[in-house]
């Protein structure tokens, strides 16, 4: 068979939300090119996942079940998954660009002497596959060459979950040969990292802070605002990465997804990492000295200038219109 | 411990950009570059390393010559001898070919542990490391934040999504990729500096290597990102700035 793989991910048992996302882009990519379009689950036991994937638009579900693929590795996944498509060779591979995916799909691809063109944001006629580059600053338009796979894996949000086209596929199995010293390293449980005291991910209202804050000394010009606004404060990677505010104030692809009425972003130049965990948002305020920063691109308020400036102008404000 | 850092160097981030006439990549001229970020948290874990374990730590990277002034800033900063791949044409190499580069120049090294950043700040491609663990058929965990040396080889830390975090054991010798964060940077001295200038940089080209690795990936074409919101300016003084952002958030978005 040739065509499109996708490669569901799963979390407990359950497909994640970006997996039916990368499936999303997958049957565009599907009703592109005309190639039929299969669903892959893997895991130690793949039963409920493959009977949810079985009721979307896929000509089949297969299940890769081996008892060593019970805790991801790298090593596990790459074996598993270079078997089947060296038997399957399909034409194009989508994944869901995860942190798991980061970990092998670029292995997997250079085994079979090919690339991942890795966190696409959109599919367009050739096909040709966009990704952000230089922090999300530009768009890139890649396209793959020569006769073998395709791999592409999908950012999160790019592709709507519930665009996903429902059917009635057929499930079978295919089972990989791993022996147990193939897998090198030894996962522990995953555990969580810092003390969860705050709630960000049901907070209405957010300000966050990022690079441009400048120093440890100046959070208090962002917690102003917040306590006027009634605000929880966060923060972009960097600034905890610093220490000056807790790892449990992250917000973007290692630290929480909020979707809060108003997401006020002071300073924040707007790094595809950060953007994927805030632009569900349902305002987004931008306050930025630099007019060409990518948080511009997902603001529905901009304001150009001096955070040290207008946020405390800001502050005042919003506390006379309390009053 | 033999430790290499593979290092690039890439656009300041605060470097003002603009597309080339061919639509192709940056403009170049007048873009002042840095050591990317994530590579600075491997070169600082491996120089953790050293003076925990002895040892000795090599940067590699490839590029033109100019990235020749950010070897010498990693081998300020401590790192002992360096290796510079000789290559203008590295935009034009895919993820597979740039790696291909980087794992001819580590084989005959045989180092006990290989370090990368986690991604470029350019390309963000992040593919570098696990790549080359494919290629020299070694172990790896991407996305590690701390490192430790066990009896057996390693105990890592490596970061999952969402605040979670995994503790992974593995023999050396091994690839890590290396997330920003773990550690606090380190700056060069004056004395490091001065040190610098006499340590060795061996120059490879990838003749030299023996790569010859056409494209299986090629970027087409650089345009500016689609806007996915309209975003209304505000303008004028701070305050009246503020004001202006006040009424919206009072009457067009009623969050006050």
């Amino acid at each position: 068979m040739s065509g499109i793989v996708v490669v569901l991910e799963s979390h407990n048992g359950q497909v994640s939300r970006i997996s039916w996302e990368a499936l999303a882009a997958a049957q565009k990519l599907a009703s592109q090119t005309g190639l039929p379009l299969g669903a892959v689950v893997i895991g130690p036991d793949t039963e409920t996942q493959a009977t949810e994937a079985s009721t979307k638009a896929v000509s089949d579900v297969i299940r890769i079940d081996h008892a060593l693929l019970d805790q991801y590795t790298p090593d596990g996944f790459t074996h598993a998954l270079d078997q089947f498509f060296a038997k399957d060779k399909p034409d194009y591979v989508v994944f869901p660009h995860t942190y798991q995916v980061r970990d092998y799909a670029p292995a997997l691809a250079a085994r079979l002497g090919r690339v991942l063109i890795s966190d696409i944001v959109a599919i367009d006629e050739g096909p040709v596959f966009t990704r952000q580059l230089m922090q999300g600053r530009l768009a890139g338009t890649y396209r793959s060459l020569g006769s073998g796979t395709c791999f592409i894996s999908v950012q999160a949000g790019a592709f709507r979950a519930d665009a996903v086209e429902s059917g009635s596929a057929q499930i079978s199995k295919y089972s990989p040969t791993i022996e147990p010293h193939q897998i090198r390293t030894r996962p522990g449980e995953p555990f969580l990292g810092a003390a969860q005291t705050v709630d960000l991910a049901s907070a209405q209202l957010i300000v966050s802070v990022g690079r441009g804050i400048k120093d440890a000394d100046k959070i208090p010009v962002a917690q102003a605002l917040a306590t006027a606004l009634g605000a929880e404060l966060a923060a972009s990677r960097p600034i905890c990465d610093n220490g000056w505010l807790p790892m449990e104030r992250q917000v973007g692809s290692s630290g929480h997804t909020v979707s809060p009425k108003l997401y006020l972003a002071l300073g924040i130049s707007g790094a595809i990492q950060h953007l994927v965990g805030m632009k569900g948002s349902q305002c987004i305020v931008a306050i930025n000295k630099d007019p060409d920063a990518p948080i511009f691109e997902v603001a529905d308020y901009g304001i150009v200038g001096d955070l040290f400036e207008v946020v405390p102008a800001l502050t005042e404000a919003i506390k006379a219109a309390k009053q | 411990m033999k430790i290499m850092v593979a290092i690039k160097q890439v656009p300041e981030q605060e470097a003002h950009i603009h597309i080339d006439a061919e639509s192709k990549w940056i403009d170049e001229a007048n873009i002042q570059y840095a050591l990317n970020e994530s590579d600075a948290y491997a070169l600082e874990e491996a120089l953790r390393l050293k003076e925990m374990h002895g040892g000795e730590v090599i940067v590699l990277s490839a590029g033109p010559e100019r990235i020749a002034t950010t070897i010498r800033e990693a081998l300020a900063k401590g790192a002992d001898r360096a290796i510079h791949i000789e290559c203008d044409d590295l935009g034009s190499r895919d993820a597979l070919g740039v790696a291909r580069l980087l794992a001819a120049s580590i084989k005959p090294e045989t180092p006990d542990l290989i370090l990368t950043g986690l991604q470029s700040d350019d390309l963000g491609l992040g593919q570098t490391g696990v790549i080359l663990a494919e290629l020299l058929d070694l172990p790896h965990v991407s996305l590690t934040l701390h490192v430790e040396k066990t009896d057996t080889g390693l105990n890592v830390k490596r970061e999952l999504e969402g605040g979670w975090f995994q503790q992974i054991e593995l023999p050396t010798p091994a690839v890590l990729t290396i997330q920003s964060g773990g550690n606090k940077l380190r700056y060069a001295t004056l004395m490091g500096i001065k040190r610098a200038k006499t340590k060795e940089v061996r120059r490879v080209t990838a003749a030299d290597l023996g790569i010859d690795s056409p494209p299986v990936a090629v970027l087409e074409r650089v345009a500016l990102p689609q806007k996915q919101r309209s975003t209304q300016m505000l303008s004028g003084t701070p305050k009246e700035a503020a004001t202006a952002l006040i009424d919206k958030l009072k009457f067009e978005v009623r969050v006050l």
